[in-house]
């Protein structure tokens, strides 16, 4: 099968671009840098069309006033997860020369490294492919970047920002995530910074509703596949989140948590579960003696699956008519691998493959229920087990259609991973 | 899903010993009359089912002809021990090791010839098709594994008492049985083969089955071995007990450092399985691996599950399977994801013939033409194994030998058993009350005054088969497979569901009954109505020249006196058996006076001064004199009244309690000398019923059918039960909907000194409804 995601990221590294991988431009989403919070409690489920339709000369005429509310440069937000730190950079791109001349040296040399770097150190990976350029953020214009980077990783970072004297910019650092709870003390002494942290799953939707709305041309954020269960005539196709709710949000990281939501402020955590990307990456390495994420889906997308699990028709010969199971539907993952004949067949590929599938549709068939359990028929899905990841995307696209009889829906978004860096970058800019 | 063949069979069973350690003939009982044979092959174990006629004799009592000489015999009636003819149904279960031995056997044994088919189910059917049809020379005919088991677990659940049971790793008693619901549906069933199968259960025929996974034991099994190169499912699971997951897992403090407050989620929560292993440069260890895969497998499982009953609005969730099967270590991980999953609401509940379900419904299916669920079927205590135990210092012969075989033997009642209309609340009714297998103190008593008496029972049972002179022989055997059941229940209490007095009384009777002891005290109890007829009249007439008043009371002492004759209470059996001419004064001497221990006299008394009850069920105890001069006086008081009286009595003999058979000949005899008795019996206001028991105690929840319509029929208002066994050890909690009175003397000073009383301390218990002016409300506390 086609592997379209990692020949994209092979298209990142060639430095020219092609008119349909440019970067987006945005434009402003005035909303956004309110000073009054209750306007925005009080969106309404259609909030997106509504912003859109707003001129950017409103905008503009709240430039000064924004002027005094802005926090200083530079401008990041931060999202520390179990496996993945997820950073995301505003590089103003409208700097007067007055601004130039004032700006310290250091924060020059901060977005000078970010921006004319696309690798940072042996792990760190600016994913040019995402970045949003033209983008006015409280009145600024620049271009959002999208930096990410392994968390074993985060005591290096943390070096480099001493290095960098970061803490002289008198910046918030707004952080969510877990690591930055676990990590805050680590700031403090290692790089003299205080975070403001903040709730994982607020910034995730706050960053999610935002990118939406603010993406307008170039490759749709939300698309879907469709004719799912069709393999030949399965194709990515753009989706209008016009009127999102209610959806279900599955966020896919180390684990996995489902969220319905109802609108920007309201929603719940219905359920998660502890089998997410940690859990394909850690079962691969384990297996198969790999150690990344690229080279584990690598190997999944030359193995087969089938050898490894039991399939019904294994057991039945055929389709389970008395319960109307499909004779290629898997009666149990890793079921092959009772028998002792069968483990020393096996490749590394398959059992990499067969790791996939199951945390997959794992994920899918909880996801399935809980949309079921919460009457929900829109499902999107996040988080950067999907990253590069369309053997995981086609085939919780086609669980979701297949097992519903077409009632569900699986939606992705562009910015897999980065909603909650995103929201965060928010909170620093409006705080709610 | 199906169990998976078993690949690895032969590798892995290599040090096992695969000559049967127990005599076969103990294992396949009963093979020459065995007829409808089924088997249910997975993926290690085979279960084999068949259905059986048992001879056993049975002793029938006969009034003898009047108009004959033999009348010229002093004896009250005949005593005659006939052979009868019940059906059993035996169910075995044994390593697929075995399966070639144990074939070979039954062939040898096999003499009925209408056997023509084998009903066969289980994933490793098909490959042990030819060999059967090779060796047995019957057809095998596949039936669908889904609907046996969907058949065997109703029957199980309808047909066995404390089938059911919630597993709790950490408590005094690692299971904690279930009372069976009368209305057993709707259920979730969680079946966990090499996949999941989640079904959702409606009714006898409608099913669905609702959801499932692939995620299952077939997982758990290849991966593991995959990752631990260790080949057997026990091992892995051996493997995962011994293991820590958090090396492995990745913890939500792993991330956060602490807990998720804002969410709930504790530090301690995997929020990512096999998080950490995510790296090529460490190395785990196998126990950590497989507890970790343990973890993953049975949270995703458990939370499945709890989707689906929540989508369903379903509550009772049973769990069953090769991954399950008796396994502590995936009961405890599956119970506490559905604890955690559904914050208590949901409680996993798995059942003790969970193995044999798939053979039991594919019998059923075969004996459609017999039909088995019209009747009802009791465990046999005696013929089979109980629960294994699961606690790792448990003898480990033990546990070979258990694991081995393992039998469960089920007879067919000859009467249907239902509910007492007149419980409360049917679903919450309790019959015992002491829970010996949480009571550890009452279980140790117990198991030794059982032991104790033990030598007594034998030298009883020789001595009422006089004629016979094998009987000693036969009661040897019988006492070896007692003291064992004894031995067993001390290690294991739950092997039976919960461990009672009442249980231990029917293992004893059900032994007994194996070895051709049916009823030891025939010829005591004979006697003993012998010499209390004698008395009855003179009894009733002194009762007669009381006041009304006066006479209440005395029926009264009279009934609870009449208790005092039991020799089922060693106190009192030692005392009747040194002094036989211990008398009906005597025993009323003995009486604890009043105030009694529990004393509602005085509520009663009012209320007999009141309008007479429409009709009163009286669940009487003893032979001799308690039912001739205690309760019979009574009964004639009540009729006197107006109130109408069913007699419940034991359809079969447990020791010296009155059966029905004996109590129509007393009745008979009694109403030729008394006009009152003589003239209820003829106008149908005092009638005899069977109880539909054959135990010293009484399940009001398994009550003869029969006896059920009579207490509809008659609109009955007040129960009385009467005796230690039915009054004490169960029902003293039993809430009714009308009034009732329990009656009993204590007969034992253990017991008596728990109660905070002293031996023949009296309990008189009147119980009147919630909703009606409650008079008393007294609770049997133990001091």
């Amino acid at each position: 099968m086609a592997f379209n995601g990692h020949q994209r990221d092979d298209d990142i590294i060639d430095e020219d671009e092609t008119p349909t991988k440019q970067p987006r431009s945005s434009k402003e989403m005035p909303g956004l840098c309110r000073n009054e919070p209750n306007n925005e409690a009080a969106a309404p489920a259609g909030r997106a069309t509504t912003d859109r339709r707003t001129s950017n000369s409103t905008a503009r005429h709240r430039k000064d006033s924004l002027k005094k509310s802005r926090p200083p440069f530079p401008w990041f937000g931060m999202d520390i997860g179990g496996t993945l730190v997820k950073l995301v950079y505003f590089e103003p791109k409208d700097i007067t020369a007055e601004e130039e001349q004032e700006e310290v040296e250091n924060l020059k040399s901060i977005r000078r490294y970010l921006t004319s770097n696309t690798a940072y150190g042996k792990t760190g990976i600016r994913d040019v492919h995402l970045e949003l350029q033209d983008l006015t953020l409280c009145g600024r214009t620049g271009n959002l970047h999208f930096i990410r980077f392994p968390t074993h990783d985060l005591p290096a970072f943390l070096q480099m920002g001493r290095n960098k004297h970061f803490s002289s910019l008198h910046t918030t650092l707004c952080a969510t995530g877990g690591g930055a709870y676990k990590f805050e003390s680590d700031f403090r002494t290692m790089a003299d910074l205080e975070l403001h942290k903040l709730d994982e799953l607020d910034c995730l939707i706050r960053g999610v509703l935002y990118i939406d709305s603010v993406v307008s041309s170039g490759p749709s954020e939300c698309y879907y596949f469709e004719n799912p269960t069709d393999p030949d005539r399965c194709v990515q196709r753009p989706y209008t989140l016009e009127n999102p709710y209610p959806l279900l949000l599955v966020n896919i990281g180390s684990g996995v948590s489902i969220l319905a939501v109802y609108s920007e402020n309201n929603y719940k955590r219905v359920t998660g579960t502890s089998l997410g990307g940690g859990t394909f990456l850690g079962l691969c390495c384990l297996l198969t003696g790999c150690s990344t994420f690229e080279e584990a889906l690598e190997m999944a997308s030359q193995g087969e699956s089938t050898r490894v699990d039991k399939l019904v028709r294994d057991i039945y010969g055929g389709d389970y008519e008395r319960f109307g199971l499909p004779g290629w539907a898997v009666a149990s993952s890793f079921g092959n691998m009772m028998s002792k004949e069968k483990r020393e067949s096996v490749s590394k590929e398959d059992l990499a493959r067969a790791t996939l599938v199951t945390i997959t549709n794992n994920i899918g068939s909880i996801t399935r229920m809980c949309a079921l359990n919460e009457n929900i028929e829109r499902v999107v899905f996040v988080g950067n087990f999907l990253r590069v990841n369309t053997l995981s995307m086609k085939l919780l696209a086609y669980a979701m259609d297949y097992w519903s009889k077409g009632q569900l829906k699986a939606l992705f978004l562009q910015h897999e991973g980065y909603f909650g860096a995103v929201g965060a970058l928010l909170e620093l800019l409006h705080p709610s | 899903m199906a169990e998976c063949g078993r690949v690895d069979s032969s590798t892995s069973r290599h040090t096992m010993d695969k000559s049967i350690t127990l005599p076969p003939d103990e294992i396949f009982r009963n093979l020459e009359n065995a007829k409808r044979f089924a088997i249910d092959i997975g993926g290690s174990l085979t279960k084999l089912a068949y259905y059986s006629t048992v001879q056993h004799k049975v002793a029938k009592v006969r009034s003898f002809d009047h108009t004959a000489k033999e009348a010229a015999s002093d004896k009250l009636y005949e005593i005659s021990v006939q052979e009868e003819v019940t059906a059993r149904l035996h169910f075995i279960k044994f390593e697929n090791a075995y399966i070639e031995t144990c074939l070979d056997f039954i062939k040898d044994h096999l003499v009925n010839t209408e056997t023509k088919v084998i009903k066969a189910t289980g994933g490793g059917a098909h490959k042990f098709k030819e060999l059967i049809e090779k060796k047995l020379g019957l057809k095998v005919d596949k039936e669908d594994e889904m609907t046996c088991l969907i058949k065997g677990c109703n029957f199980v659940l309808r047909n066995i008492p404390h089938e059911a049971f919630v597993y709790a790793k950490h408590a005094d008693s690692e299971f904690r049985f279930q009372t069976t619901h009368p209305d057993i549906f709707p259920y979730l069933l969680v079946n966990i083969g090499s996949g999941v199968s989640i079904v959702k259960v409606e009714s006898e025929d409608k099913f669905e089955r609702i959801g499932g996974s692939s995620i299952g034991g077939g997982t758990f099994w290849g991966l593991g071995a995959l990752l631990t190169k260790t080949k057997r499912f026990d091992e892995l699971l051996q493997l995962a007990s011994k293991g820590q997951h958090t090396s492995v897992d990745m913890l939500v403090k792993d991330i956060y450092g602490g807990s998720y407050g804002s969410l709930g989620l504790t530090g301690d929560l995997i929020a990512s399985s096999f998080g950490k292993s995510a790296t090529a440069e460490k190395e785990f260890s196998k126990e950590d691996m497989a507890k970790s895969l343990l973890h993953m497998i049975s949270n995703d499982i458990g939370q499945l599950a709890c989707l689906y009953a929540k989508l369903h609005n379903l509550s009772r969730v049973y769990f069953g399977g090769f991954f399950i099967r008796g396994h502590p270590v995936t009961m405890h991980t599956i119970t506490y994801s559905i604890n955690f999953f559904t914050k208590g609401e949901v409680q996993a509940l798995f059942l003790r013939h969970e193995g044999y379900l798939g053979a039991i419904g594919a019998f059923l299916k075969g004996a459609e033409e017999d039909n088995p669920n019209q009747y009802s079927w009791g465990e046999n205590y005696a013929g089979s194994s109980g629960l294994m135990s699961v606690s790792p210092d448990m003898n480990p012969m033990q546990r070979a030998r258990s694991g081995t075989f393992d039998m469960l033997e089920m007879d067919r009642l000859e009467r249907q058993l239902v509910n007492l209309p007149l419980l409360q609340d049917p679903s919450s009714y309790i019959p015992d009350t002491v829970d010996l297998t949480e009571d550890a103190l009452a279980r140790e008593y117990w198991l030794y005054c059982f032991e104790e008496a033990l030598d007594g029972v034998v030298k009883r049972a020789v001595a009422s088969q006089p004629d016979m002179p094998e009987a000693a022989e036969r009661a040897e055997k019988f006492r070896q497979k007692y003291r064992h059941k004894l031995q067993t229940l001390r290690h294991q209490p739950f092997a039976y569901g919960s461990l009672t007095v009442r249980s231990l009384l029917d293992t004893r009777e059900h032994c007994l009954n194996e070895f051709n002891f049916p009823d030891p005290y025939s010829k005591i109890k004979q006697r003993e109505n012998d010499v209390a007829l004698r008395y009855y009249q003179k009894a009733v007439k002194s009762l007669e020249k009381l006041s009304w008043e006066e006479r209440q009371f005395a029926l009264v002492r009279g009934v609870l006196a009449g208790n005092v004759f039991d020799w089922g209470a060693k106190a009192v059996s030692d005392v009747l058996e040194s002094d036989p001419e211990f008398g009906f004064e005597e025993a009323k001497r003995q009486l604890e006076e009043r105030p009694w221990l529990v004393d509602c006299y005085d509520q009663w008394f009012e209320r007999i001064k009141g309008p007479p009850h429409k009709c009163a069920l009286f669940f009487v105890d003893n032979s001799g004199v308690d039912i001739i001069l205690g309760v019979m006086p009574f009964v004639r008081e009540l009729l006197s009244r107006g109130t109408e009286v069913v007699l419940a009595s034991n359809s079969g003999p447990a020791l010296n309690d009155v059966t029905n058979g004996e109590l129509q000949i007393l009745t008979e005899k009694i109403a030729a000398m008394d006009s009152v008795i003589q003239a209820g019996l003829k106008e149908d206001r005092l009638t005899l019923v069977q109880s539909g028991s054959s135990s010293p105690c009484l399940d009001l929840s398994r009550l003869d059918k029969v006896l059920a319509t009579v207490v509809r029929e008659r609109k009955t208002d007040l129960v009385i039960i009467e005796g230690m066994g039915r009054a004490i050890h169960t029902n003293y909690y039993a809430m009714l909907s009308c009034e009732s009175l329990k009656m009993a003397v204590i007969k034992n000073s253990w017991l008596a000194d728990r109660l905070g009383g002293k031996l023949f301390s009296v309990v008189f218990k009147y119980e009147v409804p919630a909703g009606r002016p409650s008079l008393d409300s007294t609770a049997l506390t133990p001091s």
